[in-house]
This record gives C-alpha cells, sequence and structure tokens, in this order.
C-alpha cells in the first residue's frame, strides 16, 4: 500500500435499482487522492460526481448500492463496512460538505449547536470546552464574531456565511479527507472566490486531503493538484491539472474547454458539445461519448474504449485521443 | 415574545365579544320563543309580559348585549331559564368533566399518533408501517359515536371491566378518552408518518449522518422537532372537533359535562346556558390555537423572528 495516498478508489460501482432497470451511476471508476492534494472531478450534470462522493461516504439514497470495487482509506477498505463502522469513520476521517448551503442546515437548531454536535459525536470532551473548539473554528474558517454567530440559525446567515459553517463543521475533527460537492455552486463569484481560497488555505495549514466537485472547469483549475474528468459514470480522462488544461485529449474534455473558452471570448454563438448525456439505461453499445463526438467512426460505435495512456500521469479513455 | 402573548390575549378578547354579539343575534333570530316553551302554550297573556320584562327581553337589542357582556366580563352569565341556577355554578361543576375528558382524549391522541407515526415512517413500508397506517385508516373514517358504542359494548358491557356510565372515578374516563382520541390518533399518525418521512429526505439529514450521526440520534435531535411542525398546528385545528366530540362521548357515557349542558341546553330553549357554553367551548379552542402558537414559536425559530 502507498503510503502518501489518503484514498483509492478501486473500480467503484455504483446502481440505482430502479422500476425500470439498474442504472449504473459510477461504473468501475477508480482514482487516487495523495495526501494533502486537492483531486478535482468535473463533469457535465448527472455524470455520477455526487453519487461517486456519497458512495465514499455510503450515503447513498435507497435504491442507490455499492455493487463492487474498493475504497481504501488509507488502505483499510470502507466498502464492506456497515452503519456502525461508517458513522466512527464520518466526520472523523471523512467529511463531506454539499452544495445547497441553505437547506444542508437544519433550520431549527443554531449554528454553532451543529458545528459542536460534530464534534461530541467523536471526542469525550465537555460541552464547554467543545464550544471553546467550535468558536475557534469558527474564527478559522474567517467568521467574525464566532461567539453572536453561535446562536444563529441558519435564516440569519448569508450563503457564504452558511457555508463557511458547514465548512467548519467538516474541519472540526480535522479529517484525513474532504468531500466538497460543488460548494460554491449556490454562491456568487466573489464569495465563490473566498470560499475556494479558504479551502487551499485548510488544505495548507491541516493538511487535510480534498475532493472537489464541481461542473466548473474555471474552479477545478484554480485549485486542483489532479483532475478526473467524467462522463456518463466513467472516467474519461485524467491528469494532473497543468498538463489536463495544456493537453486536454479526450474528445470531451477538449468540447468542455472550447465551451469555456467561447463564453470568455463573450462568443454570439456559444460552442457547446452538440446532443446530451445518454440515458443510463440504455447505453451506447460502444464509447459512451460516441453520438456526441466529431471523430466518432465506426469502431468507435462497436466496442467501448479502454483508459489508455497518452502522456505522463496522463490517461484518456479513447483511441483517438490526442497525444 | 410577552408583548406577542398579551397582543394575541387581546385578539382573542375581541373575538370572544364578536362571537357573542353573533349568538346573542342568532339565538334571537330562530323561530320560536323561549318565555313561551319556559310557561307553556296557555300562560296567559299577562304573565308572560311580566316574565318578558323581568328578564329584560322588552329591552332594546343593544342594551341586552350590553348588560350581557358586562355581565360575562365579570363571570356572570345570567340565570338558567330552565334550571333556574346561575350559568356559571352550571358551568363550574361541568367544567372539570369536560376538561378531564379532553386532556384524556387528547393525551391518547398524541400518544398513540405520534408514536406509530414515527415507528412507521422509520419502518417505511414494512409489515408494522402497513399494520399502523391501515389501523389508522380505520381511526380516521370511524365516528365518534361508533367507537365509543363499541368499546362500551365490549370492555364496559361484556367485559365489565369499566362501569357503563358515568365518572365515579379515572377508570370511567378511560373509554371516553378513547374513543374521542380515537380519530385524532389516526390522523395523528398519518401526518406524522408523512412528515418525518419527508423530513428525512431532506439535505440536513445527510448533513448529520456525515458528521457521524447515527441513526436514532438523527431521528431525535434533527428530524423529529422539525416534523412536529405541522403536527402541532394540525392538533391546534383539531382541538374544535375534539369539543364537538365530547358532546357526543359525553352523551353516550352519561358524563355531566359542557356538551352534555349544551344539548341540554338546545332542547330545553334554555338561551343563557347555550349562550355560555358555546362561549365558554370557543375560548377554550382559543386558548388551545394560542398555546400551539406558542410551542410552534418555541421550536421554530424562522417563526420567531416573523414576527
Ligand atoms: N434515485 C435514483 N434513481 C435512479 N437513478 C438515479 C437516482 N439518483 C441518481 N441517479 C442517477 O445517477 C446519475 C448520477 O447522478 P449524480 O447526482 O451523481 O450526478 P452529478 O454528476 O452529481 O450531477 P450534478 O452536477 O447535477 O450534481 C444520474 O444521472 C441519475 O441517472
Ligand atoms: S472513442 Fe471514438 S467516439 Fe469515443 S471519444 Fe474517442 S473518438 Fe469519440
Ligand atoms: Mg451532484
Amino acid at each position: 500500500m502507498d503510503e502518501a495516498i489518503t484514498l483509492s478508489v478501486r473500480d467503484l460501482s455504483t446502481s440505482f435499482f430502479s422500476e425500470k432497470g439498474e442504472v449504473k451511476a459510477v461504473d468501475h471508476v477508480s482514482f487516487d487522492v495523495p495526501h494533502g492534494s486537492i483531486v478535482g472531478l468535473v463533469g457535465e450534470s448527472g455524470c455520477g460526481k455526487s453519487m461517486t462522493a456519497r458512495s465514499i461516504m455510503k450515503l447513498l439514497k435507497y435504491p442507490g448500492k455499492i455493487v463492487g470495487g474498493e475504497i481504501l482509506l488509507e488502505g483499510r477498505d470502507l466498502a464492506p463496512l456497515g452503519e456502525g463502522d461508517m458513522s466512527l469513520i464520518r466526520g472523523e476521517e471523512i467529511a463531506m460538505i454539499f452544495q445547497e448551503p441553505m437547506t444542508s442546515l437544519n433550520p431549527v437548531v443554531p449554528v454553532g449547536k451543529q458545528v459542536q454536535e460534530a464534534i461530541l459525536q467523536h471526542r469525550k470532551i465537555s460541552r464547554e470546552e467543545a464550544k471553546k473548539k467550535v468558536l475557534h473554528m469558527l474564527e478559522i474558517v474567517g467568521i467574525s464574531e464566532p461567539e453572536k454567530r453561535y446562536r444563529c440559525y441558519p435564516h440569519e446567515l448569508s450563503g457564504g456565511l452558511r457555508q463557511r459553517v458547514m465548512i467548519a463543521m467538516a474541519m472540526i475533527c480535522r479529517p484525513k479527507l474532504l468531500i466538497a460537492d460543488e460548494p460554491t455552486t449556490a454562491l456568487d463569484v466573489t464569495v465563490e472566490a473566498q470560499i475556494l481560497e479558504l479551502l487551499r488555505e485548510l488544505r495548507d495549514t491541516i493538511g487535510t486531503s480534498i475532493i472537489l466537485i464541481s461542473h466548473n472547469l474555471g474552479v477545478i483549475a484554480q485549485l486542483c493538484d489532479y483532475v478526473y474528468v467524467m462522463y456518463a459514470g466513467q472516467v474519461v480522462e485524467q491528469a494532473p491539472v497543468l498538463e489536463l488544461f495544456d493537453n486536454p485529449s479526450h474528445p470531451y474534455t477538449r468540447g468542455l474547454m472550447d465551451s469555456v473558452r467561447s463564453l470568455r471570448r463573450g462568443d454570439e454563438k456559444l460552442s457547446t458539445i452538440p446532443g446530451a448525456v445518454p440515458n443510463l439505461l440504455r447505453l451506447p453499445q460502444g464509447c459512451r461519448f460516441a453520438p456526441r463526438c466529431p471523430m466518432a467512426g465506426e469502431d468507435c460505435r462497436r466496442c467501448p474504449p479502454e483508459l489508455s495512456r497518452v502522456g505522463e500521469g496522463h490517461l484518456a479513455r479513447c483511441p483517438y485521443a490526442r497525444r | 415574545m410577552l408583548l406577542n402573548i398579551g397582543k394575541r390575549i387581546l385578539q382573542a378578547l375581541v373575538v370572544l365579544i364578536g362571537v357573542a354579539l353573533l349568538i346573542f343575534i342568532m339565538l334571537r333570530i330562530v323561530p320560536g320563543n323561549a318565555i313561551i316553551t319556559m310557561m307553556g302554550e296557555h300562560a296567559n297573556p299577562e304573565a308572560i309580559e311580566r316574565m318578558t320584562a323581568e328578564l329584560g327581553l322588552d329591552k332594546p337589542f343593544y342594551v341586552q348585549f350590553y348588560t350581557y357582556i358586562t355581565g360575562a366580563l365579570r363571570g356572570d352569565f345570567g340565570t338558567s331559564y330552565s334550571l333556574h341556577v346561575s350559568v356559571s355554578s352550571l358551568i363550574a361543576q361541568a367544567f372539570p368533566n369536560t376538561v378531564c375528558l379532553a386532556l384524556s382524549a387528547a393525551v391518547v391522541a398524541w400518544l398513540i399518533g405520534i408514536v406509530c407515526g414515527i415507528i412507521a415512517a422509520i419502518k417505511e413500508n414494512s409489515l408494522l408501517d402497513r399494520l399502523f397506517m391501515g389501523f389508522s385508516l380505520f381511526g380516521v373514517s370511524m365516528p365518534v359515536f361508533m367507537v365509543a358504542m363499541v368499546l362500551q359494548y365490549f370492555f364496559a358491557y361484556k367485559l365489565g371491566w369499566f362501569d357503563i356510565s358515568g365518572v365515579s372515578d379515572w377508570r370511567g374516563f378511560v373509554l371516553p378518552a378513547i374513543a374521542l382520541g380515537w380519530n385524532s390518533a389516526g390522523s395523528i399518525a398519518r401526518l406524522t408518518r408523512s412528515t418525518l418521512v419527508e423530513v428525512l429526505q431532506e439535505d440536513y439529514i445527510d448533513t448529520a449522518r456525515a458528521k457521524g450521526r447515527r441513526r436514532m440520534g438523527v431521528i431525535l435531535f434533527h428530524a423529529l422537532r422539525n416534523s412536529m411542525l405541522p403536527v402541532i398546528t394540525m392538533m391546534a385545528v383539531q382541538l374544535s372537533s375534539l369539543l364537538s366530540g365530547a358532546v357526543i362521548c359525553e352523551t353516550i357515557f352519561s358524563i355531566n359535562g359542557i356538551g352534555r349542558l349544551a344539548v341540554d341546553a338546545i332542547s330545553g330553549r334554555d338561551i343563557p346556558l347555550l349562550q355560555g357554553t358555546i362561549l365558554l367551548s370557543t375560548a377554550l379552542v382559543i386558548l388551545g390555537n394560542l398555546v400551539a402558537d406558542c410551542l410552534y414559536s418555541v421550536l421554530d425559530p424562522r417563526v420567531r423572528k416573523g414576527d
């Protein structure tokens, strides 16, 4: 086992067993999160980013189920663990923050209490001691007047402050890994930049590794060390961040980048990837991206491509990926 | 908060006076003459006139109303036409019984309703859930008088566990309380279940679990308080149907309560007594709503702020 890896996900598959059949939301996904790094998961809506994150926390909603693979936290496989064991790990070793800071906090409990709850859950300390730690943590995440905010209810705080509270809650036990599922999507641009900066600071000071989920390539570029691009439940490209932005290889990644560039240039006609994400119940036989791919050929439609090397630590799921 | 309660009590007083006025008007436009009913068809006209004057019924309407209201505010609701004693003393005798009945029915309803609702929600779609929900449908759809008579037949008449009628001790309240609470228990169980199931889907439940909270902690600390909000509103709304159910229960189990007084007052055209009982029931419903509002604002900080 590699000592420098916090989390190693191997061939993770998660399915929803719906009435219409099995929906393979996550399909043989593998990735590594090295100690102290920020790893990005990026992709269009519905590509399985959140389900990957929830699988790691084992917080899937019925009828979702992990059907295969390993989730190795410093070498220990979480996949077979039950609720009891997972509740010792959640919040203590792996923490998670969610997209919507308004609905992610309990509306009828003061926010300080909600943060305090996280530490009392895992540490045998007195309430006063816990409160002191909470106030300190609130200060660390950049909340001024923590004593006053401690007693506030979620609806009395702005979106940015609420997300800071969520981060304080997630970080108070100093977890090994933080999963941030679109932490800034609901916030405006200035607040977004502040929150991203805060995440980077926490990584630097506390040393927590971070999985950052986003559909925004700009956010990924700002913060991540490694990037995994997902499409229809699979990883289609993975690379260190500079390499990915210098040499996007998979046609899907290139499409994503074109649309960002076109947006930035303010083109009259926005360049977007034509077509839509395939229905996971009726996936194409060969390459899942083939129906939308400008380079698709006959063989693409026949057999599904494997991830293959295109450069140093750079893999793409396409035989025609540009090297 | 205190200021708010003060305001609400003042509001309640205004509502009560309005209700009193309404009853006052209505009881005077319904056909039939109370005096004639009292004295018999063939009483001589002079006697009727004398009686009318004695009761102040010859005075203009607003004078009558003013006299009544000022009396009522001092606790004097007039004298019963049929029993010839003060209405307040009749009510004072009957009131404790009704309060006992209503409170024990409410406890039955809330305890059974909430506990069953929670269990059904936690074990959603299980056999237990279906059993409870089927049972509660039974509760919702059975009228009070039917439950009362079934209980009376089996537990009092057949098995002899309880007295068939009257309330000589607490055991006398058991069957009426169950009969009266049964209905609300059913609807509270259904509402508790559905709101709890909904609340358990909320994002903050995921957050709580992501902190490492276990199932019971999540339910007790995070879900229950949120899911109780609509239930409290419903309990307050049900209070008035509980009171009208009490009328039926008191009649079937021969309990000397407000409901029975009202029934007697209606059949005897006893206007002062009827006014007194209606006014008191209205006051009870308003009080119940006030308590529910206070409870609601204690539980929900968003309401506290909004006021
Ligand atoms: N309850 C469910 N039943 C069936 N399929 C589901 C269910 N929940 C999610 N899925 C499937 O899982 C897929 C992945 O969803 P996921 O939430 O992981 O997407 P995402 O990448 O996080 O998208 P977004 O950017 O919108 O958050 C969806 O396309 C959907 O088809
Ligand atoms: S395998 Fe073919 S269809 Fe798929 S991305 Fe590559 S070129 Fe496009
Ligand atoms: Mg998502």
